[in-house]
């Protein structure tokens, strides 16, 4: 067991470093959250930036830990975060990478690196969220097109993508997990509605798609027909294995910036505020070598991030909302007011438990896939 | 960074668990017998020694293995799963200062917090126990006494204590699930009922989690990090020994059932210094000391 670095990989870390202290106060300041083509530029902006300086690729070819330490620096120094790109980068590219064809990866790889296109997700419904094997919009192929139609949901960016990761039923007779295709579909495409839906922190996060005879070509099907479902598992363990790196670091950070407060307030004389903030401190801690066990792990096998990503995201998706909670707790009253710092990310932390999975989906994954519990209802 | 376990230290695991597993497996709680005066089984605590227990972080020239707090760390984990009862953290940190203790010879009792375990067994205590009173020990495998002054705890103790507590952590779920897998109700196995995987699901999510904070703070050392390991691994052992009890249903609040014997011994070295409070107030203290 060993926690240290090898002299190439600390070179990067210090390179990286130098880097973002001279790029980031150049940055523009940040569009307000409602404002998505404002945030579409920024954050395509800072793709852009990584791409020319290099670093456009570490989400899909760096080493685990080299990504490890990417995302720890680029978080520690207050760095944009992936926004917009984070479909293309984290899962739309990374499937289309292990997946696709040479065609596929040339058409639709370098765009998400230089922060040209912008992907949506297209996978859950009204009625398929976590259950997400029964989506229903379906696809019939018409000579060299797949025409769809149906309806998706808790679709992130999808005003201002230009590619949809679109997960659509191609053989209605067959069992639920087969009979599913995974299209990369157009979003200017004729057909397409958007209607953004109003999250419970009061803004415009995500959207409701729906698709009436939209076609798409057959050439834009990533893997065999009907075998969506297990590419589309390969695009979900990336996302339950490495797309919290950051936000760990994110949450120390803010659990530091807690106890100041504390201090200045007077609520860090209450042993209980006291305590509750050093368990927390405790729980990241932990967080954090989890990750960095579970990075050596996939660094040690090469392969994709396993199902023991579902057991970081139950935990941490707990210990997000008692983080804001605990926050509440040091401002009093003040965590009413939503001027005030953390009162927008405890109700954001919210999504956590129910984003990616609901945590008793995850259960039902950590007991039957790694304890060999029966399935069941 | 390559945090994980090396070839040695997977062999180190597998030598301690053959050797405690024989010994859990025969005379398995022959000792529950002796209730209410258990007896530490000298034999037993010799091949412990042998097997280098109490003497791996002591240097070769000494007679040890000259291994780190790592391989400690695995070492006790296996001791917490089966159950092994006696001073073990007390004996382990006395080699190379009480005559006996690393080979296994001596038992050597501490007190720890304000309680001292095993001290008519130990042929040794340190640092003395003026004034013990004894208690009538919840945990049927561990005699204590209560001492009045609250002795210092070693951040090396309170690390072994965290692995021993991962250890049982571990176990506590392997049992639950074990018998989720294997109890029908209602004409199915019961680990197919989502409120039973769930227990189990977290179960194993907190062993995970204290797994990774105790395997990290063996390798750094580092106080502020103790203090993390210990936090985690009291609560995986403390909390999954009630969900096991749970999963078990009315077998679980048995005698027979060993599950209670888990949960005990959890609660008694949750007592230990560096428990809970003294934790937290490490783990504020270091937010404040991080921002400067």
């Amino acid at each position: 067991m060993d926690l240290s670095y090898t002299a190439e990989e600390d070179e990067f870390r210090a390179r990286l470093r130098e880097w973002l202290g001279k790029v980031l106060p150049t940055l523009p300041a940040k569009p307000s959250p409602d404002d998505w083509p404002g945030r579409r530029a920024y954050d395509c902006g800072w793709q852009r930036m990584l791409y020319d300086a290099g670093y456009g690729h570490v989400h899909w070819d760096a080493s685990p830990t080299t990504r490890l330490i990417f995302l720890e620096e680029t978080e520690k120094a207050g760095a944009p975060y992936v926004g917009a790109n984070f479909v293309g980068l984290l899962h739309a590219g990374p499937t289309i990478a292990a997946e696709g064809t040479p065609e596929q990866r040339e058409r639709w790889l370098p765009p998400v690196l230089r922060g040209d296109e912008v992907w949506c997700q297209g996978f859950s419904e009204p009625d398929a969220g976590s259950d997400l094997a029964s989506l229903r919009t379906r696809a019939l192929r018409d000579g060299d097109d797949y025409v769809v139609s149906g309806s998706k949901i808790w679709t992130s960016h999808a005003e201002v993508a230009d590619w949809c990761e679109l997960l659509v039923r191609t053989d209605p007779a067959a069992p639920k997990h087969r009979g599913i295709s995974w299209l990369a579909m157009p979003m200017s495409a004729a057909g397409i509605t958007v209607r953004p839906l109003r999250t419970l922190a009061g803004s415009a996060e995500f959207a409701e798609v729906f698709l009436d005879e939209v076609r798409v070509p057959v050439g834009n099907r990533v893997g065999d027909e009907n075998d969506g479902w297990r590419v589309t598992m390969v695009t979900l363990s990336f996302e339950r294995g490495t797309a919290f790196v950051g936000e760990v670091v994110a949450c120390r950070r803010v659990l530091g910036e807690l106890a100041v407060e504390a201090r200045r307030n007077g609520r860090w004389d209450d042993p209980g505020i006291r305590r509750q903030l050093g368990r927390l401190n405790a729980e990241f801690r932990a967080l954090w070598r989890l990750t960095q066990w579970n990075v050596s792990e996939a660094e040690a096998s090469g392969g994709v991030p396993g199902v023991g990503g579902s057991v970081f995201k139950l935990r941490y998706s707990h210990a997000r909302q008692e983080l804001y909670d605990a926050a509440a707790d040091v401002l009093g009253p003040d965590s009413l007011d939503l001027e005030r710092p953390w009162v927008l990310d405890r109700l954001s932390s919210l999504s956590y438990t129910i984003a990616a999975g609901t945590s008793q989906i995850q259960q039902n994954i950590v007991a039957e896939r790694i304890l060999g519990l029966p399935k069941g209802r | 960074m390559r945090f994980q376990l090396t070839g040695e230290q997977k062999a180190l695991r597998a030598a301690v668990r053959g050797v405690v597993g024989r010994w859990s497996g025969a005379g398995r709680w022959g000792l529950v017998a002796q209730f209410p005066a258990p007896l530490i089984d000298r034999g037993f605590w010799g091949a412990l020694g042998e097997l280098g227990v109490f003497s791996l972080r002591l240097p070769e020239v000494d007679g040890g293995a000259g291994l780190g707090l790592p391989e400690a760390v695995l070492v006790f984990e296996e001791l917490g799963w089966a159950l092994v009862p006696g001073p073990l953290v007390a004996t382990h940190l006395a080699a190379g200062v009480v005559p006996g203790a690393a080979t296994g010879e001596t038992v050597v009792a501490a007190a720890d917090g304000s309680l001292v375990e095993w001290l008519d067994e130990a042929d040794v205590v340190l640092p003395g126990a003026e004034g013990a009173v004894a208690l009538r020990s919840v945990d049927p495998l561990t005699p204590l006494h209560r001492v009045p002054a609250a002795a210092r705890t070693d951040p090396v103790a309170v690390l072994l204590t965290a692995a021993e507590q991962l250890g049982t952590a571990a176990r506590v779920c392997a049992l639950a699930v074990q018998h989720a897998r294997t109890r029908e109700q209602f004409g199915q196995a019961i680990g197919g009922f989502q409120a039973v995987k769930h227990l189990c699901a977290r179960s194993l999510v907190r062993v995970e989690v204290a797994r990774a904070a105790v395997y990290a703070a063996a390798v750094t050392g580092d106080a502020v990090d103790i203090a993390a390991a210990r936090l985690l691994a009291d609560e995986a052992a403390l909390r999954g020994a009630r969900d096991c009890l749970q999963v078990h249903g009315g077998m679980g609040f048995t005698w027979e059932s060993e599950v209670h014997l888990h949960l005990k011994r959890a609660w008694v070295r949750a007592r230990r210094g560096g428990g809970d409070t003294e934790s937290e107030e490490v783990l504020a203290a270091d937010l404040l000391a991080q921002a400067g």
